[in-house]
């Protein structure tokens, strides 16, 4: 697998936490990658290392085949942090300038680009307002545009979509898939399980600044599935006890069933035509990330992460 | 290197180009000027007038209480304490019965309380026309009195420092007056800058751009950048106010008369001496020779290269603590004013030390805090004033500047490691003892 950035065995330990305790895994060139987890699971403590801003306790990252050097790969890398930031009072336009000059483009190179992408998300007029002036979504999209501007091969979104109304949303959405689709890797980390559904090929599950889970979306949700089916009816009906399953919940037309060990699908099926019922509509029912996530976290208290003692 | 460039860039033009620069440059110097002029004014113009009765049984000083412009002595008769007012006077005197060589209690009452210095003035005046009345009973005419006392005029001290063969003309006066100012400023700028210094730190931190500049800038950059960003403003501004300064004096002095300004030129060429004694120079063009002529005696570039230096070093000094503090605040200002406070009190306690050198530059505690980084910068520049090396040996200036240097590095070295785990760290009170956890724990 051509893996644009890997993690191994990584490790932060702060006095009071292990913040994140021997993780690995691999990213793919030109994945949409979602980092997940309940707050505190250690995903920021874990995107300030990707991005150089700490630096781990143990373990290795390789970006783009070679160990992660902070100071040269700067340029490979545009993240978007959870809070975002810009100078109130500066001038936008001098801004942009200010930060992708920083990441190391030069003037020229910097005013070009600045121009192509607030051409494109139509901010031509703002270049000489000040970040004070804009709305919280204008800001969220300025800062978008700053996150990739130097067009870096490893983009970082933390909760890119908090705060943006659904047309804005699309218009960032369609710049990720896009950003792509050129070649560009992004780690996507939110709580949103909805959107990661909807976005992400990969994903890995954090908590308590451990990895739970890792692996594409549908093999995911296949390998969460509680062998749960939604029948719809043309009328609503009754429906007894009986061995091969156990009903869940009916409500009017729609049924939800749990098919007990030993029997298949089918087996529902000629149940239900034994029984005389008409059936308009048969699915299987995969769980939601969301499911997947509240069975993974639930029960070891990562609502309130506990302070420990760490021996280092 | 290129990114901290960018860095004090942004941080320097953001400020010079901002409005409040330019007021506070161009309006400052201007409102030192009103200041000085406003409060001379004041001392002139708002001295009240005593119109004193004095009752003297005896009619023993009389003859010899003077007036003066600000008080006046008048002998009534019929007056007393219940009716002093309604005859147009301020204040009663009521004399005791006088008797040689014998202490004896002077009254005085007013409608309106009187100020400490008039007081003593009134005091002086008894006791001289008490001295003078005894002096002429023992047999002293007036007139000789009088000559007497304008004889105590004739003495005019100068001052001269021996440097090898030569000596030169020395002002303690001036020493005092340029000590006290830089030491002022010195102060005044710490504050200020540092303060800035800390408020940018803080306005990144709560912005929260922080983080999207440290994933491009190692923190350390970030630091140095706004430190050196910011002190070059402070430089800017203060070759603005010189510049100010010297144009605003030598158009004062292009609105003098022509026949002055001649005068004081001549005086120049002759060193103060009117050529020939062909022309009688006037008042007001001696008071502006002897001016210039006392400005001259300070060893200027000395002194301005050292307020640069001591400016500099000591603004490096105090800046990084200003940075340190400024990155564990949260959003609660409140915390930066508890946590800056072990930085501003050695600030005041310079300042206090510094009003005590400029009286004297040469005391155990002078030495000691003009070497001591924390107080240097102000202390020094109050005894660098006096002259080197007569009041200030070259080793002394030369330690001084070196534990200032290496002061700097120091309290840089400890805030960028301060710095760079606060600056990321939110809703964590910060107190000293985790401050000092981070600068000096191994990681």
């Amino acid at each position: 697998m051509d893996a644009l950035l890997s993690l191994s065995n990584l490790k932060k330990y702060y006095a009071t936490q292990k913040a994140v305790d021997d993780i690995s895994f691999d990213i793919k060139r030109g994945s949409i990658f979602g980092l997940l987890g309940p707050n505190g699971a250690g995903k920021t403590t874990l995107l300030r290392m990707i991005t150089g801003i700490f630096y781990p306790d143990g373990g290795s990252i390789i970006l783009d085949g070679q160990p992660f050097n902070p100071i040269e790969d700067i340029q490979k890398i545009g993240y978007m942090p959870e809070e975002r930031g810009l100078y109130k009072k500066m001038k936008i336009g001098e801004q942009a300038l200010y930060l992708a000059q920083l990441k190391g483009l030069s003037k020229a190179e910097a005013t070009e680009k600045i121009k192509y992408w607030f051409k494109k998300f139509e901010m031509e007029t703002w270049w000489n307002k000040k970040v004070e002036d804009l709305s919280k979504g204008m800001s969220q999209k300025l800062q978008f545009v700053i996150t990739v501007l130097h067009e870096p091969k490893l983009i970082i979104l933390d909760e890119p979509f908090s705060g943006l109304d659904p047309l804005n949303a699309n218009l960032i959405k369609e710049e990720i898939y896009n950003l792509a689709k050129k070649g560009a890797t992004i780690i996507f980390s939110t709580h949103r399980m909805e959107q990661v559904e909807e976005i992400c090929d990969h994903i890995v599950l954090m908590n308590l600044g451990k990895k739970i889970l890792d692996g594409s979306v549908t093999d995911i949700k296949q390998q969460f599935k509680e062998n749960s089916f939604v029948i719809q009816t043309d009328q609503s009906v009754g429906i007894k006890e009986n061995a091969i399953f156990n009903t869940m919940s009916h409500i009017e037309n729609k049924i939800i069933v749990k098919i007990n060990p030993g029997y298949q699908s089918n087996d529902v099926l000629k149940y239900l035509l034994q029984e005389n019922i008409n059936i308009v509509s048969y699915n299987e029912l995969l769980p939601s990330l969301n499911d997947i996530f509240i069975h993974l976290v639930e029960n070891t208290h990562a609502t309130a992460r506990a302070f420990q003692n760490v021996q280092n | 290197m290129n990114k901290i460039w960018l860095i004090i860039q942004r941080e320097y033009s953001s400020r010079v180009k901002n409005k409040r620069f330019l007021i506070l440059t161009f309006l400052m110097p201007l409102l030192i000027v009103g200041l000085i002029a406003a409060s001379a004014y004041l001392s002139i113009s708002g001295v009240e007038h005593r119109n004193i009765a004095v009752v003297d049984p005896n009619g023993f000083i009389k003859n010899s209480l003077k007036n003066t412009n600000q008080i006046s002595f008048s002998f009534p008769n019929n007056i007393d304490t219940n009716n002093y007012t309604q005859k147009g006077f301020t204040d009663i005197l009521i004399l005791p019965s006088f008797e040689k060589n014998k202490k004896a209690d002077y009254i005085l009452r007013s409608k309106k309380s009187m100020g400490l210095m008039l007081q003593e003035s009134i005091s002086n005046k008894i006791n001289s026309a008490i001295e003078d009345q005894m002096l002429q009973d023992a047999g002293i005419k007036q007139s000789i009195l009088d000559s007497i006392h304008s004889a105590s005029q004739f003495a005019e001290l100068k001052a001269y420092e021996d440097k090898g063969k030569s000596s030169k003309e020395s002002n303690a006066g001036l020493a005092m007056g340029i000590g006290y100012a830089s030491g002022l400023l010195i102060y005044m700028t710490m504050f200020i800058y540092g303060a800035m210094v800390m408020r940018g730190v803080m306005e990144e931190k709560t912005n929260r751009i922080a983080e999207v500049i440290i994933s491009s800038v190692k923190p350390f950059e970030l630091m140095m950048g706004k430190i050196i960003g910011i002190g070059a403003v402070g430089l800017t501004q203060f070759l603005l106010w010189i510049v100010l300064i010297i144009s605003l004096t030598s158009v004062a002095m292009g609105f003098l008369p022509s026949d002055i300004q001649h005068q004081v030129s001549s005086l120049q060429q002759s060193n103060g001496q009117m050529a020939g004694g062909m022309m009688q120079a006037s008042e007001s063009a001696v008071k502006i020779y002897n001016i210039q002529h006392t400005i001259n005696t300070a060893n200027w570039p000395l002194i301005i290269g050292c307020f640069i230096f001591y400016f500099i070093g000591g603004y490096l000094f105090y800046a990084a603590l200003f940075a340190a503090v400024g990155s564990t605040v949260n959003e609660d200002p409140q915390d930066a004013q508890s946590l800056m406070f072990p930085i501003t009190m050695p600030l005041i306690f310079s300042y206090i030390i510094t009003n005590m050198v400029t009286q004297n530059p040469n005391t155990p505690i002078a030495f000691w805090a003009s070497i001591i980084p924390f107080s240097s910068p102000m202390v020094m520049m109050a005894r660098v004033a006096y002259g080197v090396p007569s009041a200030v040996s070259y080793w002394e200036l030369a330690l001084s500047m070196i534990t200032l240097i290496a002061g700097f590095i120091f309290t840089t070295w400890l805030s960028g490691r301060i710095y760079r785990t606060g600056i990321l760290l939110y809703g964590k009170k910060v107190t000293w003892k985790i401050m000092f956890k981070w600068a000096f724990k191994n990681s």
